[in-house]
């Protein structure tokens, strides 16, 4: 065996247990964040501050029964889970998270993210489809019609700032900004003055690709009892759990990436590993804020939202960034 | 809003939202004949909590009767014995204590108070924003703490009796109302702010489920409810009983009888329920809280009696058919959420099931009243 593909091997692995830990701590940290939102203590029995809640989560749902509802479909029902965790933990494999620190650097790292991403549509479907609850497919049917809706504006923000850098590379989209903050991609530029714009058009659309409040209509509690993971228990829906936490990371990590510098420090020093963790841990923050504070949107108002506002905006900004780079 | 869509009664599933669901709060079951998201039709299906109320009231004394009218509607309870004890003392000509039916008013107007804050919290969970519910349960608890400390219970109260009241309030109890009244001002413009200006909430509830008065008079919906179709009927007004003519107090009224009204008209009312308690706090007047003479075992001559007070949910009605003897020969409660609830199935016909979920939470249905 060769040295590189040992190295590869043992970055996949440090890129899989970071995916995992991540996923497992974040939840610590949005009841955490809840609690503190709706003043009240959240998770504090177990360990300091709660902190080995998630390990203890983990072993409780690890030893429950898995149970199969008598009229589902078994091979979807046992597939979907493991189809949500799996593409977003391979997601992290092409993530740069500082110069030297990537498991596996690809030139297309753009394209494999959202092939990646496009997968989590699938295991929703499957789950919804396999349970054989009515409340399960009607989640599921919502949330794939969310995600393809919202993929659409997404990845042509992305494709702006793929022009505007000239790179599908995510090490080298961040390199170009490096330098301080007035270089980063989410500050107006001559080629494209409306990267503001793009950033929170990407922002939304991620927190609608991840499912999160105020999109949330998959799982939609109050109304689809838990959506397409109503039949799920034991550790099918902890995948489902972990799953949504590692696409959150993911998203924050793109959005990271293509708008914030990734690791470039604000002030032109010590540029490394600590800056992009900041950058993402200030973006999950955010993500869980507007998960307490807002109340879910209709599935009619989220659909107008991304065909008739995000998506003209961003093919417009499309079109004047391609104008402009011919100009400049 | 969606434009009408045309419905296709061939192709539907059967969906069955209950008894079991979290958008119920409590056992009701609703059949749902739905294509797609939409709802072709609806039917409620009731009695899984139904607990023969009407006729224990029929083989108890009027006084063993009393605990349970609170069982009815477990966040308004002290409404529901007002109203018992109003109709056996009009009944039986018992003269009630200036003083009592102060610190009864003041007491019912903060349960309405509490139960306004718990349907808000839950009505804004039933849209999926979970915090406000934290924030008014917090507010609540003020209340219930303040309430356990007069009456001893937090929920199902049995403080008031036929002539007076079990029990005294303290100057702890005024202080802690005084107290409260600015800091639940505060709590409302904050709900203001964080909830009622939110556009996403806004777009949720404008426009959508409109219920019209003459639906609401067909149903016999009353309360905030009927009060958001722009019918301006409540109890406290148009038949006044107890001391509410002595105070000073608006009833809100909105007239575009979607969502948004009918929550606007129980904000407002939380307002209005603090000026009730503010101005009965100031006017409370000295004396006894009990009846000297009042008859053992009461037994209301022979005849037919009603009386209707306004609860946090509505118009409650109780009838009373006496023979002469220590209990009621029949003994009917008229309940407010059983005639809201029934707008539901011609209400939600052809809305989202997202909408008409939201619907009924702003019906602000309590099951166990409506089984009874």
């Amino acid at each position: 065996m060769s040295l590189t593909l040992l190295n590869v091997i043992v970055a996949v692995v440090i890129a899989i247990a970071f995916a995992a830990a991540n996923a497992a701590y974040l939840v610590w940290a949005e009841r955490r964040g809840a609690a503190r939102i709706q003043r009240r203590p959240g998770p504090n029995i177990n360990g300091p501050f709660g902190l080995l809640q998630p390990p203890l989560d983990g072993i409780k749902l690890m030893t429950k029964q898995l149970m199969i509802p008598g009229g589902a479909d078994k091979i979807l029902f046992m597939v979907a889970p493991v189809l949500a965790m799996a593409p977003a933990i391979m997601s992290f494999v092409t993530i740069p998270f500082s110069e030297g620190i990537a498991a596996h650097n690809m030139e297309l790292g753009v394209l494999v993210i959202f092939a990646f991403a496009s997968m989590g549509a699938m295991a929703i479907l499957f789950a919804g489809w396999g349970s054989r609850n009515k409340y399960s497919v009607m989640a599921s049917v919502r949330a794939v019609s969310q995600n393809v809706s919202y993929e659409i504006p997404m990845l042509i923000t992305a494709i702006t700032v793929v022009m505007t850098t000239g790179s599908m590379d995510l090490k080298m989209i961040s390199m170009a900004q490096s330098g301080g903050f007035w270089h980063w991609n989410i500050f107006p530029s001559l080629q494209s003055p409306l990267m503001p714009i793009s950033f929170i058009i990407f922002f939304i659309c991620s927190l609608a690709e991840t499912n999160r409040a105020p999109f949330d209509l998959g799982e939609a509690e109050s109304e689809l009892v838990a959506g397409f993971h109503t039949e799920y228990g034991s550790m099918g829906f902890g995948l489902f759990f972990m799953g949504e936490y590692a696409n959150i990371v993911i998203g924050a990590s793109l959005t990271t990436i293509l708008f914030l510098g990734g690791w470039d420090c604000p002030f032109g020093m010590f540029p490394g590993v600590w800056w992009f963790l900041l950058k993402i841990y200030l973006l999950i923050a955010t993500f869980i804020w507007i998960r307490w504070t807002f109340p879910r949107t209709t599935i009619y108002g989220l659909l107008n939202l991304s065909w008739k506002i995000l998506i003209p905006i961003s093919l417009f900004n499309l079109l004047l960034t391609a104008g402009l780079l011919k100009v400049f | 809003m969606s434009a009408p869509i045309q419905l296709r009664p061939d192709e539907t599933f059967l969906l069955n939202v209950g008894p079991q669901h979290p958008a119920t709060h409590g056992v009701l079951r609703v059949k749902m004949q739905m294509d797609g998201e939409y709802i072709v039709k609806a039917e409620t299906v009731l009695g899984y909590v139904h607990r023969m109320h009407e006729k224990m009231g029929e083989n108890r004394t009027y006084a063993q009767y009393l605990p349970n009218l609170s069982r009815l509607d477990y966040l308004g309870a002290l409404g529901y014995t007002h109203g018992h004890v109003l109709a056996i003392e009009r009944a039986a000509g018992i003269e009630v204590p200036e003083r009592a039916e102060y610190i009864r008013a003041i007491t019912v107007e903060l349960n309405r108070v509490a139960s306004h804050l718990f349907w808000f919290g839950a009505f804004v969970m039933d849209l999926g924003g979970f915090s406000p519910l934290m924030y008014a349960i917090q507010d609540r608890e003020h209340i219930l703490d303040m309430l356990e400390a007069v009456t001893g219970a937090r929920l199902t109260y049995c403080y008031y009796r036929f002539g007076g009241l079990y029990n005294d309030v303290d100057d702890d109890f005024i202080e802690a109302a005084k107290r409260f009244i600015p800091r639940m001002r505060k709590s409302l413009k904050k709900y203001d702010a964080l909830v009622s200006g939110n556009i996403i909430f806004q777009k949720r509830l404008e426009g959508i489920a409109p219920v019209s008065a003459e639906m609401c008079r067909k149903y016999g919906a009353t309360g905030p409810v009927a009060r958001g179709s722009g019918i301006n009927f409540d109890v406290r007004k148009n038949e006044p009983y107890s001391v509410y003519p002595e105070f000073d107090f608006d009833v809100p009224v909105y007239h575009e009888c979607d969502s948004l009204a009918r929550y606007k008209v129980r904000m407002d009312e939380m307002e209005q329920s603090l000026r009730i308690i503010e101005q009965g706090l100031e006017k409370l007047p000295d004396g006894p809280i009990m009846v000297e003479k009042k008859p053992k075992t009461i037994k209301l001559p022979v005849g037919d009696y009603y009386q209707a007070v306004e609860t946090a949910r509505g118009s409650f009605g109780i009838r009373i058919v006496s023979d002469g003897d220590k209990n009621a020969y029949r003994l009917k409660l008229r309940s407010p959420t059983y005639s809201n609830m029934h707008l539901f199935d011609e209400a939600c016909e052809g809305m989202l099931i997202m909408d008409a979920l939201a619907f009924m939470g702003s019906l602000d249905l309590v099951i166990p009243e409506i089984d009874r």
